[in-house]
């Protein structure tokens, strides 16, 4: 019996604008009289700019701006603000833009774009993580490939944190238990491309219908980019075409409204398909090596965690997902000694964006095959060892936070349930709410 | 060279000027302002743009505008109905397939012309015939499972599509 709302049957509250096509995404948005923006994209991995010209593009028919990074008020932005809106002297993936034009049609903007002249030198770069690692490998950014961590005052590369005394729990296991995990690249791929209409309104308030998932995550940072005060821009979130965390990084916004602060007419920018699938954050690659010490009754008395995160060419969400992954990366389970190094590296990829859970669920995909593998080594059911170690009320993780309404031991009898899978008495009979040992 | 095209669409005669390499696509969306053909890829691989062009389902990125003259083109707009739904729109929105909603209209035009051609398919044809269309949000059993219903009768009878 569905009690408010919950296990009821409802309808989306916007599934009839789905199914009759009224719903309008950020890319339906259109203006009359808006310019089109296309923008020009380094072709190397890694290159030197060693000049650009723009001034055939700009006599182009039909073109009222071609911006460059000298162009840009603050050509830094992201959560970290270490990205360019285009691309300064040393380009760092495929696909950056480098340079951008406003003009009436599709075709005279693409038609700008073949006559802006670039010189590059194409330069040496590294993609797989642990190859960028290596002291001699191809430098991606000026301050090394290593991010290095904040910690107090001081500067590190590596996020520590510790539980225990890890020595003293390898010893009292019974089993050592060794896994390696990796996380390939995943574009996010939403059916709709980014997108972002850009328009001065009759206050003077710059307007941005943007493809973004998080409109106050990118208004500080837009005001850097334009040195605009924020009472001076609105942002309008539209009904997301797909995102998956794509969205909280930005791909047309700085751009399109630097367009259109410039030009003063409406500026529509979309990426195609291409563009999207080449140039868009992705959720890049992850390394997790996990070393277990296992009791012969399936208890984990020691857990060594190894991170290695590819956060791509730039920050971006990277530092978030990595600082998030290791505080959640050891699991559900209560593990007295436990140490967590977690690295972040950079390649010359698209930069590391967030994808559905921010590093979380990638990094339990991890520790729940190292479970199971432990409980074969133990010689007990897959179901058995996430018993044996669940999270009970009351229990500290291994970064220190005390848990409250845990529900592991009630979510696992539940699983057990809708896979049909037998569990011994002792176990349906065990609670979240015992006191923590 | 603008090339004169004279069309019906969704029930409407109209006559556009387009460029000859434009295709149908933006002929829709830029030129006479629909909204409902969604363009994912424009390289015909997703299916979100898929219209009616003279019973058939399209994808509209594929055809070129200018070869639409004399034809019947029909998008979402024209076979939802001024008050309620077709069944297969009521279906999807009781089945929950839409999510994000951006390859819905695509679904609904592709699974509308496949139930005129199959009304009676099987799980497996139903998968088939919209296999042309992508999902990301991953709305694939739900969108097969209500077209299978639409064709059991479950949501009433298929109504003749108004030409």
């Amino acid at each position: 019996m569905a009690k408010n709302g919950v296990g009821a049957r409802k309808t989306k509250y916007d599934g009839y604008g789905h199914v009759t096509g009224k719903t309008i995404y950020a890319s339906d948005v259109k203006k009359a009289g808006a310019l089109i923006c296309k923008v020009l994209r380094c072709p190397y991995d890694k290159a030197r700019i060693l000049s650009i010209d723009t001034s055939e593009a700009k006599k182009m028919p039909g073109v009222f701006d071609v911006i460059t990074k000298d162009d840009v008020p603050y050509n830094r932005f992201a959560m970290v603000p270490d990205n360019h809106v285009l691309a300064e002297e040393i380009t760092r993936f495929r696909g950056q833009p480098v340079a951008a034009v406003a003009a009436a049609t599709k075709e005279q903007a693409l038609d700008a774009l073949a006559k802006i002249k670039v010189e590059y030198e194409e330069l040496p770069a590294v993609f797989d993580p642990e190859e960028a690692m290596k002291p001699d490998a191809p430098q991606v950014r000026p301050e090394g490939n290593i991010h290095m961590y904040q910690v107090g005052d001081e500067l590190k590369d590596t996020r520590i944190i510790r539980r225990g005394d890890i020595e003293k729990g390898f010893a009292e296991a019974d089993y050592i238990v060794e896994g390696r995990y990796k996380i390939p690249c995943i574009e996010h791929a939403p059916i709709e491309t980014c997108a972002s209409l850009a328009y001065m309104d009759e206050t003077g308030t710059l307007v941005i219908h943007s493809k973004t998932q998080g409109v106050y995550f990118v208004m500080g940072d837009m005001a850097n980019v334009w040195q605009l005060p924020m009472n001076k821009m609105k942002f309008v979130g539209n009904t997301l075409g797909g995102s998956f965390g794509s969205g909280n990084s930005v791909m047309t916004d700085h751009i399109a409204g630097l367009l259109a602060l410039r030009t003063g007419k409406p500026v529509s920018f979309q990426l195609t398909r291409k563009e999207e699938m080449m140039a868009s954050t992705i959720s890049t690659p992850w390394i997790f090596e996990i070393k277990d010490g296992v009791r012969k009754d399936g208890k984990i008395t020691a857990r060594y965690i190894h991170v290695l995160h590819d956060c791509g060419a730039f920050t971006e969400l990277g530092e978030y997902a990595s600082e998030k992954n290791a505080n959640l990366v050891a699991g559900a389970n209560y593990i007295e000694n436990l140490a967590v190094d977690s690295q972040m590296v950079y390649t010359n990829k698209p930069a590391s964006g967030s994808k559905r859970g921010f590093g979380v669920n990638v990094g339990q995909f991890a520790e729940q095959v190292q479970l199971n593998k432990d409980a074969e080594a133990c010689g007990i059911s897959p179901m058995e060892i996430r018993f044996i170690n669940a999270f009970h009320e009351g229990d500290h993780t291994h970064a220190g936070d005390v848990l409250r309404a845990v529900s592991t031991v009630e979510t696992l009898q539940g699983v057990a349930k809708m896979a049909d899978e037998k569990l011994d008495d002792k176990y349906l009979e065990m609670s979240s709410r015992e006191v923590a040992k | 060279m603008k090339v004169k095209v004279c069309f019906n669409l969704n029930g409407v005669p109209t006559e556009i000027l387009v460029n000859p390499e434009m295709t149908l696509l933006e002929a829709l969306r830029d030129i006479i302002g629909l909204t409902s053909p969604k363009c994912g890829c424009n390289h015909g691989d997703c299916g979100s743009c898929t219209v009616m062009l003279d019973g058939k389902a399209v994808k509209s990125c594929t055809v070129l505008a200018a070869t639409v003259s004399g034809k019947c083109v029909v998008t979402l707009d024209g076979i939802t109905p001024a008050t309620g739904l077709t069944p297969i729109q009521q279906a999807f929105l009781e089945e929950g397939a839409p999510q994000c909603g951006y390859c819905t209209p695509g679904m609904v035009m592709a699974a509308t012309a496949f139930l005129e051609k199959n009304p009676n398919p099987t799980m497996a044809e139903i998968k088939e015939g919209l296999s042309g269309n992508l999902c990301r949000c991953g709305g694939y059993d739900k969108y097969a499972k209500a077209v299978k219903d639409v064709a059991d009768g479950k949501y009433g009878p298929v109504s003749e599509r108004s030409e």
